[in-house]
């Protein structure tokens, strides 16, 4: 036999690459000072482009697995690692520009960004719930301290407490039920369990099934999906704006990926009990986020909701429990991913005399003043509602369309028409921006990277209906690769 | 000639995008944008002039018809193409255009450039809906309508334009999101969103499915139409919206709805369209008689013939679901007529809004006096809308009723009531406007109308007594489409067994062998 670890470690280069980088950066940040925030970062950068190159040519690849069966690697986990590193590098390149402007411009953020990729990265490789559980807190607490990171001004220091108490509850219940699991199967890698499940003919056992709750709860906090979503909208609404795009994309990505290969593969047999507690969770986050959406004044908190109902249409499509279904989650989260990086670099972009403002009423008559953001603004929020021809609508539909393959009827229903009262907000947005006389416009300034990244973003979703085939490829793809799958 | 029909759509998106972008970098500005609009739509008004002149009126069949990949792995195609009742739609639409170019031309002065991009995207979207032929592009096109239209109403609208604004989009969305599952259960069921290719296969659907299907499509259609009581939000968005946006809404964004039953409900699922045709007929009448009710209170020009378009589209409908050719003709030379005369309609409220600034009936009266040409051309379109013999108006209506009572006789009973009364609400309003003493001083002041004026009436006034006159000039293209409709709506349990097993056989390869043409041309003529 091959030297084995030399083979394994091949299979695990990006994240061990991106480890070392992260590290090496953080010494030479330590060694440095503050004085090397813009070098770190532009590293940062440098090294996720990198780690890209190492992972793009396995896609399509042979499901492969390594250590003992505690990591896996297959088309699934690599699609989702690239969404993940697209997103940590854009936020990055958002966040060089406009870090400075914030007053928290240090080399730590750069790191602890590319920590909580690490963490992502090595969670949607599990195959074992150990191995979920270490990347889930790496990456959980790199992200723990990254809400806090404006730590002069109160709300971020109350977002990351409020985070880190609330996450730290639902690390331990995923871990309780992580043990229940254990005790009941007597294992803790996926590929084992889903072994025994499916031999076992009597059926799941009890106590098997609590822990699988356990650990869906557990994931349903991670995702911040109803009701376990109270952490959101403070959460989103303290931390610092580059923050909160990064909490928006990368984390939420990453758990709703590893909760679909958990539910997929050693829970396959339990889809009856899953499906029922999906079906719920869906409908209600669907309806909070858009209820729950209306009355905000803050556009912070808006979209905080807004990504609540959004998690909820995501769910729909784990609901139906096939291979249709992922495929369309994968779809609904690349094209989130681009949708929420834009919004929240919108956000950025409202401010006075370089303060980051942040109410709705601050975007009166955008489209008069400023009308390129506005317009750009305008097509994100179509996006977001639903509207097509923009990208958000073809999320949506491929994620009915595997629901209603599934028969899930009364939850399709229920979604449309959720989707129409989440319309009213996101209109509301365009109203106050194209209808209402103008206030005191906005800074003019729009760093030129940062206006890159919106280009992208903007093209992306505008045009996404043109040419949707690599996307729409790359997640076939994936979704082929998750082997419990039907 | 074979892309011609994605150029139509193209057409008005590049000249949206030249309009806006260039717009702000010349100095000539605003009369920049109007000049590249109108020219943009007179463009794309000859090149539907040209499809019109190459179109076979003597087939049934999709033509100019175009099929590129678009979704890959799903049965899921950019394929366009027309038959001869979308070719009536896209001319309607292409003709309108420059109508409501000119009639912006000088009451619209902010944001000009803005506005006239969205006109042109708003065109392409609209002759894009009209020409899908694939489910998921029409849902594309059918949604995408609603934001320049929100726009419209909501930046350049009346007092109450927001609330107006909302309403209109939040309305029709709830309505068409349920149209996507039934969109998404037949592109399940059968794996394919190819509309031909439907239309064969989904008749073979179980009643009760058929039956959900239908509701789910009803409900959409019927807010676009809009039936009662889904027109709540008509009557706001017509009043509230700039004049060009309440002539696109009247004469255009309406006939979506109908094209939609003649396209989708009927064909495709006709078990239930039957199921359900007294219970349409019932909505219907409703709408003929009280919407016509209110349009008579009414103090408000523009509501009132807002009331009188629900009260109009009523008969589409009801012919709509009489199944036969006359019915179904009658419904699609209505529509059109309504289209060129509600427009035509909503245009004169806006002359003389223009002049005076108020739309209250009471403030108006013997504009005769000032404005002879005014008052004529005023004459013309009260006259269509009420059905008078001689003009378009009475064509259409004419066919529903003697469809509608080859149907249902008693629905034809209702029906004709909305026509006394249609008379009633035109005549008296043109009365008080038009005729009497001049009351308000200000009306002495009133202008008459000027050339540009003019230039967009003229057209309006030959069409609109062209097909009274002759209305064979669009049901002689439009007979072998409908006579599909009508073979396809037919309850035969054999064609139902034949359509299943003849999947592989040509597009639309069974058609009768008598076509019924023949009788409806005479019908026609009248």
């Amino acid at each position: 036999m091959l030297p084995i670890p030399v083979l394994e470690a091949t299979l695990f280069m990006p994240e061990v690459f991106l480890l070392v980088s992260a590290i090496i950066l953080l010494m030479l940040g330590a060694f440095m000072g503050s004085k090397s925030a813009l070098g770190v970062t532009l590293l940062s950068v440098f090294s996720l482009v990198l780690a890209l190159n190492i992972i793009a040519p396995s896609l399509g690849e042979e499901r492969v697995f390594a250590f003992d069966d505690l990591f896996v690697r297959d088309t699934f986990s690599q699609y989702v690692k690239l969404l993940i590193m697209v997103s940590a590098g854009l936020v990055l390149i958002i966040g060089k520009a406009w870090l400075r402007h914030d007053h928290v411009q240090k080399f730590e953020f750069p790191v602890l960004v590319l920590f909580a990729t690490v963490g992502s990265m090595v969670m949607v490789s599990a195959n074992d719930l150990l191995t979920l559980y270490i990347g889930l807190e790496l990456s959980s607490l790199a992200l723990y301290v990254l809400a806090s990171f404006d730590r002069d001004n109160a709300r971020s220091s109350e977002a990351g407490l409020k985070y880190f108490v609330l996450g730290a509850l639902a690390s331990g219940m995923m871990l309780f039920g992580a043990s229940l699991v254990y005790g009941y199967t007597g294992s803790t890698n996926f590929s084992a369990i889903a072994t025994l499940f499916g031999e076992d003919q009597v059926g799941v056992a009890h106590g098997a099934i609590i822990g699988m709750v356990l650990i869906t709860v557990g994931f349903c906090f991670k995702i911040s999906a109803v009701p376990f979503h109270m952490w959101t909208p403070d959460v989103y609404q303290g931390s610092p704006t580059v923050v909160t795009m990064f909490f928006a994309t990368a984390p939420k990505i990453a758990a709703m990926a590893v909760f679909i290969r958990v539910l997929t593969e050693p829970f396959a047999e339990m889809l009856p009990d899953w499906q029922v507690i999906l079906q719920i969770t869906a409908i209600l986050s669907m309806a909070v986020g858009a209820f729950g959406a209306m009355m905000q004044t803050s556009i912070k908190r808006l979209l905080a909701y807004g990504s609540i109902g959004h998690i909820g249409y995501a769910l729909v499509g784990v609901a139906a429990g096939t291979s249709e279904g992922i495929k369309a989650v994968l779809i609904y989260l690349t094209l989130y991913l681009f949708m929420a990086i834009g919004t929240f670099g919108f956000v950025l972009l409202m401010r006075r005399n370089g303060e980051q403002v942040e109410e709705l009423t601050d975007l009166a008559g955008l489209a008069k003043s400023r009308p390129r953001p506005a317009l750009f603004m305008l097509i994100m929020m179509f996006s977001m509602a639903g509207i097509p021809p923009f990208a958000g609508f073809f999320g949506k539909m491929f994620v009915f369309l595997s629901a209603i393959e599934a028969g899930l009827y009364t939850l399709s229903i229920i979604g449309v028409l959720t989707s129409v009262v989440a319309a009213f907000y996101y209109l509301k947005v365009v109203k106050i921006m194209y209808f209402d006389e103008p206030g005191e416009p906005i800074d003019r300034y729009i760093p030129f990277v940062a206006g890159v990244v919106l280009m992208i973003c903007a093209l992306v979703t505008a045009l996404f209906f043109l040419y949707p085939t690599p996307i729409l490829n790359a997640a076939t793809l994936a979704a082929g690769s998750l082997v419990g799958s039907v | 000639m074979e892309n011609i029909l994605t150029a139509l759509i193209a057409l008005p998106v590049v000249g949206a995008t030249l309009t806006y972008v260039l717009g702000r970098n010349i100095d000539l500005g605003d009369n920049f944008a109007r000049w590249s609009a109108l020219l943009t739509t007179l463009a794309t008004f000859a090149l539907s002039l040209v499809m019109a002149a190459n179109f076979d009126g003597s087939s049934a069949e999709f033509q100019f018809a175009e099929k590129l990949n678009w979704f890959k792995g799903y049965e899921i195609y950019y394929h366009v193409g027309i038959d001869g009742i979308s070719l009536w739609m896209v001319l309607l639409t292409t003709f309108l255009m420059p109508i409501c170019i000119l009639c912006s031309w000088e009451s619209i002065t902010t944001r000009v450039r803005e506005f006239m991009a969205l006109f042109l995207l708003l065109e392409a979207l609209v002759i894009g809906v009209f020409v899908s032929l694939d489910l998921l592009l029409f849902y594309l096109f059918f949604e995408a309508v609603l934001i320049p239209m929100y726009l419209i109403i909501g930046i350049w609208g009346g007092q109450n334009r927001i609330y107006a604004a909302y309403k209109f989009f939040l309305y029709t969305l709830a309505g068409s999101v349920l149209f996507l599952l039934a969109l998404l259960y037949l592109y399940f069921t059968f794996g394919t969103t190819d509309i031909p290719t439907l239309m064969e296969q989904a008749p073979s659907l179980s009643l009760e499915i058929q039956k959900y299907l239908w509701l789910a499509m009803f409900v959409s259609f019927a807010v676009k139409v809009p039936m009662w009581p889904f027109h709540t939000w008509l009557p706001d968005a017509h009043v509230q919206a700039p004049t060009a946006g309440s002539v696109i809404l009247a004469g255009i964004l309406l006939k979506l709805g109908g094209y939609g039953f003649l396209r989708f409900s009927l064909p495709m699922l006709p078990e239930a369209s039957h199921a359900f045709a007294d219970y349409v007929f019932v909505l219907s009448i409703i709408a003929v008689v009280y919407t016509s009710l209110v349009a008579l209170v009414q103090e408000d020009m523009k509501k009132l013939i807002a009331y009188s378009s629900v009260a109009h589209m009523g008969f589409v409908t009801i012919g709509a679901f009489s199944f036969n050719q006359q019915g179904l003709e009658g419904a699609m030379i209505q529509m059109v007529s309504h289209g060129l005369v509600s427009g035509a309609l909503f245009l004169c409220v806006g002359v003389i809004y223009d002049r005076l600034h108020t739309r209250d009936i009471a403030k108006y009266g013997g504009v005769v006096n000032v404005m002879p040409y005014y008052a004529a051309t005023f004459m013309v379109f009260t006259m269509a809308s009420a059905g008078l013999p001689g003009t378009s108006g009475f064509v259409g209506e004419i066919l529903v009723i003697v469809g509608s009572y080859q149907a249902a006789a008693w629905a034809t009973v209702g029906a004709a009531t909305g026509l006394v009364l249609g008379a009633a609400y035109m005549l008296w309003l043109y009365r008080r406007v038009v005729f009497g003493e001049i009351t308000n001083e200000e009306v002495k002041h009133m202008k008459d109308m000027n050339v540009r004026e003019h230039l967009y009436f003229v057209p309006l006034i030959a069409l609109v007594l062209w097909l009274g006159v002759y209305p064979s000039t669009i049901s002689s293209s439009l007979a072998p489409s409908i006579a599909k409709v009508v073979e396809q709506v037919k309850l035969t349990p054999a064609k139902v067994v034949s359509a299943v097993t003849q999947e592989t056989n040509a597009e639309m390869g069974n058609l009768p062998e008598t076509l019924p043409e023949a009788e409806t041309q005479d019908e026609g003529h009248e």
